[in-house]
């Protein structure tokens, strides 16, 4: 499955980068890029456990930039 | 910069950047005419500047402050705002030292300045990245918000996306037309500018078919839809936008890299700088004072930002003149791209047929005459326009018609015997005609066994094709054409247009075969390009290194496989992607290689102590904005 997110006040570009290395550790996940001109992750994980990654994301991106909000 | 673009958070980050700055420039001045250091005496002179410059600190730096406490709370060591912190607070730290020691008291000043400068360059940033998003999110404005949906004579609004295939919608002028159909009542002028870049309004009656996105200018319409809102091309090009740089180019990917071992090796490095010199000069104060000027220069953000922001207004140009370019990596391969190979039809011609000669020309009207009755009733574009070229009724049209695959049609009635078609109709039938020499579809005309004459039609060559080709062939790129024609009519338009090689009699799968062999044969620094129209090329469009389909808006098959999608049918679009794209590629290595130097310059002569810490507050921040600037260099680019 593939879902574009919306990234909210993500601020600066390197930690965009540093999200989406985060990200692409994350098991299940099978691409994702960040994108901070446009403010978007392109996420591609696994139909199953998708809603389980997903919660994953939002807690790594918490932990990296705290004001950046997702939106789903 | 005009103040009411800016977002509430850059106002407020505007204000308090002026605030600092004109108290820092205030205490600036008091400090280097009257000495704030001589308020109170002796010990404890470097109080009362302390805690002045630390106001000033306070207001422009607080939240750099909590988000490093916070960052290092969360294990992340490299991180700027840290780095930026120790670099600022180890230089207050150092200057109180200098107090207590009774030195000259120094180093408050620059504490603040490098955190002032930080902020200008965060600002300028933000500012800039907000302002190309912008014109992105024009573009984003083609969505449309409703539909007006008629049922019974009754109009609601709903949201397009509950809109059902063949509902009736309608659209008032103003409004966008919000999903694909064809018009079923009125007739209108549309406004395509935002879906093609076109900016000649477009003229559409009843039967024309109209693609969701244009505006409705003159009067209103009815449209009975023939897509799902997912399916209409609207939606299709913003997903296509929306997606577009999720595919990286390799200059992106460098950077974001380089930024990663950056930080930490400049971070080790200045841990080294400041403890070993130290260990044997034992002048501590100097040696950790230079290692705290590497950590100024220690964000690379100046360097990671304006490579996409080049990149996205290189794509967000591009798509204001209807040229959506899939990812930057695209942008960063048709700037490579040598080798450019064109789907003949539809592509380098119009992809309509003209009647270009009639023989003989004394008997004009007859040949045109019989074979209109040859081929009335039929759909094939040559019958289309040898009949629209006759343009009249055919009158006691009661012929049988006998269609012979791969030769042509007879006609009979009584006993008059039509015969229309190729040259081996003719041969077949006996026939004594005359050949024709020029290159393009032929169709021979003979009645009762007498020869009659023939109608030469061919494809008609677009107007800027050879200008495009020879563009092309200036820029050292070699051309090819593919094509399903014959020889003749290959050689004949290639010698027109003078591309450099041709391929003719190409079934559609004999195409893919040739892209795979130019593939295969290719040299590993050449980039194969393919243009095509779209239609049955989709595989032609995957095999190549950057597929290019033309005036394809409405055709799903060949966005999705495309890598580039040029909205309008005009071939000088390919010449406005390719410079977009090498002028976008120049800047991303001017800045590259401008941002890299001018840190490495700085961490030198900083280690050197050449330099001090407002140089490298200087140097940093000014290298950002220069690379920016030099980013937004991009938007002036001119169209051919």
């Amino acid at each position: 499955m593939k879902k574009i997110i919306k990234l909210e006040d993500l601020d600066c570009a390197s930690c965009a980068s540093k999200i989406e290395n985060a990200v692409k550790k994350i098991d299940g996940v099978d691409f994702v890029s960040v994108n901070f001109m446009t403010q978007n992750m392109v996420l591609k994980a696994n139909d199953e456990q998708f809603d389980e990654i997903l919660k994953k994301v939002v807690k790594k991106c918490k932990h990296i930039e705290p004001e950046c909000t997702l939106i789903l | 910069m005009k103040l009411n673009t800016l977002t509430k958070k850059e106002k407020k980050n505007l204000i308090r950047i002026l605030i600092a700055l004109s108290l820092f420039v205030v205490i600036f001045v008091f400090d280097k005419i009257f000495v704030l250091a001589n308020v109170f005496d002796g010990k404890f002179g470097w109080l009362f500047p302390f805690l002045l410059y630390l106001c000033v600190y306070l207001i422009i730096g607080y939240d750099i402050i909590f988000k490093a406490i916070r960052n290092i709370l969360h294990g992340q060591f490299f991180d700027e705002n840290f780095l930026m912190c120790v670099a600022t607070l180890g230089a207050f730290g150092l200057a109180i030292t200098k107090g207590v020691l009774n030195e000259q008291i120094e180093g408050f000043d620059e504490a603040c300045a490098v955190l002032l400068f930080y902020q200008v360059g965060e600002f300028f940033q933000s500012y800039a990245t907000n302002k190309s998003r912008k014109s992105i999110a024009a573009l984003m404005n083609l969505r449309p918000d409703y539909a007006n949906i008629k049922t019974n004579d009754k109009i609601k609004k709903v949201d397009p996306s509950e809109v059902n295939v063949g509902d009736i919608i309608v659209v008032n002028p103003g409004e966008k037309i919000p999903l694909d159909g064809v018009i079923t009542n009125g007739s209108s002028t549309l406004d395509t500018k935002a879906l093609t870049g076109e900016s000649i309004p477009r003229e559409v009656t009843l039967n024309s078919a109209v693609l969701s996105g244009c505006i409705n200018i003159s009067s209103k319409i009815e449209v009975k839809t023939t897509k799902k809102f997912y399916d209409s091309t609207v939606s299709k090009i913003l997903e296509l936008v929306e997606n577009a740089s999720s595919q990286k180019s390799k200059a992106e990917n460098f950077i974001t890299k380089f930024a990663k071992y950056y930080t930490p090796i400049v971070v080790f490095v200045a841990l080294v700088l400041a403890i070993v010199p130290s260990l044997f000069t034992s002048n501590w104060t100097t040696w950790i004072y230079r290692s705290l000027s590497f950590l100024v220069v220690s964000c690379p953000c100046a360097l990671v930002i304006s490579i996409p922001l080049s990149f996205f207004a290189g794509l967000g140009l591009a798509s204001k003149y209807g040229i959506l370019v899939k990812g930057s990596n695209y942008l960063e391969k048709l700037n490579k791209a040598n080798i450019f190979v064109f789907d003949k039809t539809g592509t380098l011609t119009k992809g309509n047929f003209v009647i270009n000669c009639i023989y003989p020309k004394n008997n004009y009207e007859e040949v045109l005459r019989l074979a209109s009755i040859a081929e009335n009733g039929s759909s094939h574009p040559i019958a289309k326009c040898i009949l629209q070229k006759y343009n009249k009724s055919i009158s006691n049209n009661n012929y049988f018609l006998t269609n012979i695959a791969g030769q042509g049609v007879i006609a009979q009635k009584d006993d008059e015997k039509i015969l229309c078609g190729n040259e081996k109709l003719m041969q077949n039938n006996n026939i004594n005609y005359t050949k024709c020499n020029n290159a393009g579809t032929v169709v021979y005309v003979a009645k009762n066994e007498q020869f009659v004459g023939y109608i030469q039609i061919s494809d008609q060559i677009k107007d800027e094709t050879k200008e495009v080709i020879s563009q092309l062939k200036f820029q050292g790129i070699k051309t090819i054409m593919l094509t399903g024609d014959n020889e003749d009519v290959a050689k004949d338009v290639a010698q027109n247009i003078q591309i450099d090689e041709y391929k003719s009699s190409l079934l559609p799968q004999n195409k893919v075969e040739q892209i795979e062999n130019i593939m295969a044969s290719k040299k590993s620094q050449d980039t194969v390009c393919f243009v095509g129209d779209g239609i049955n090329d989709a595989p032609s469009l995957m095999r190549s290194d950057i597929g290019i389909a033309m005036g394809s808006v409405g055709s799903d098959a060949a966005i999705e496989a495309a890598d580039i999608v040029l909205m309008k049918d005009n071939l000088k679009a390919i010449l406005f992607a390719k410079k977009i794209a090498q002028k976008t590629l120049r800047i991303v290595k001017q800045n590259i290689a401008f941002s890299i130097a001018v840190k490495v310059a700085i961490l030198i002569l900083s280690a050197l102590g050449i330099t001090n810490m407002w140089f490298a507050v200087f140097g940093d921040v000014g290298v950002a904005i220069i690379a920016i600037l030099n980013a937004m260099r991009v938007n002036k680019i001119k169209n051919v």
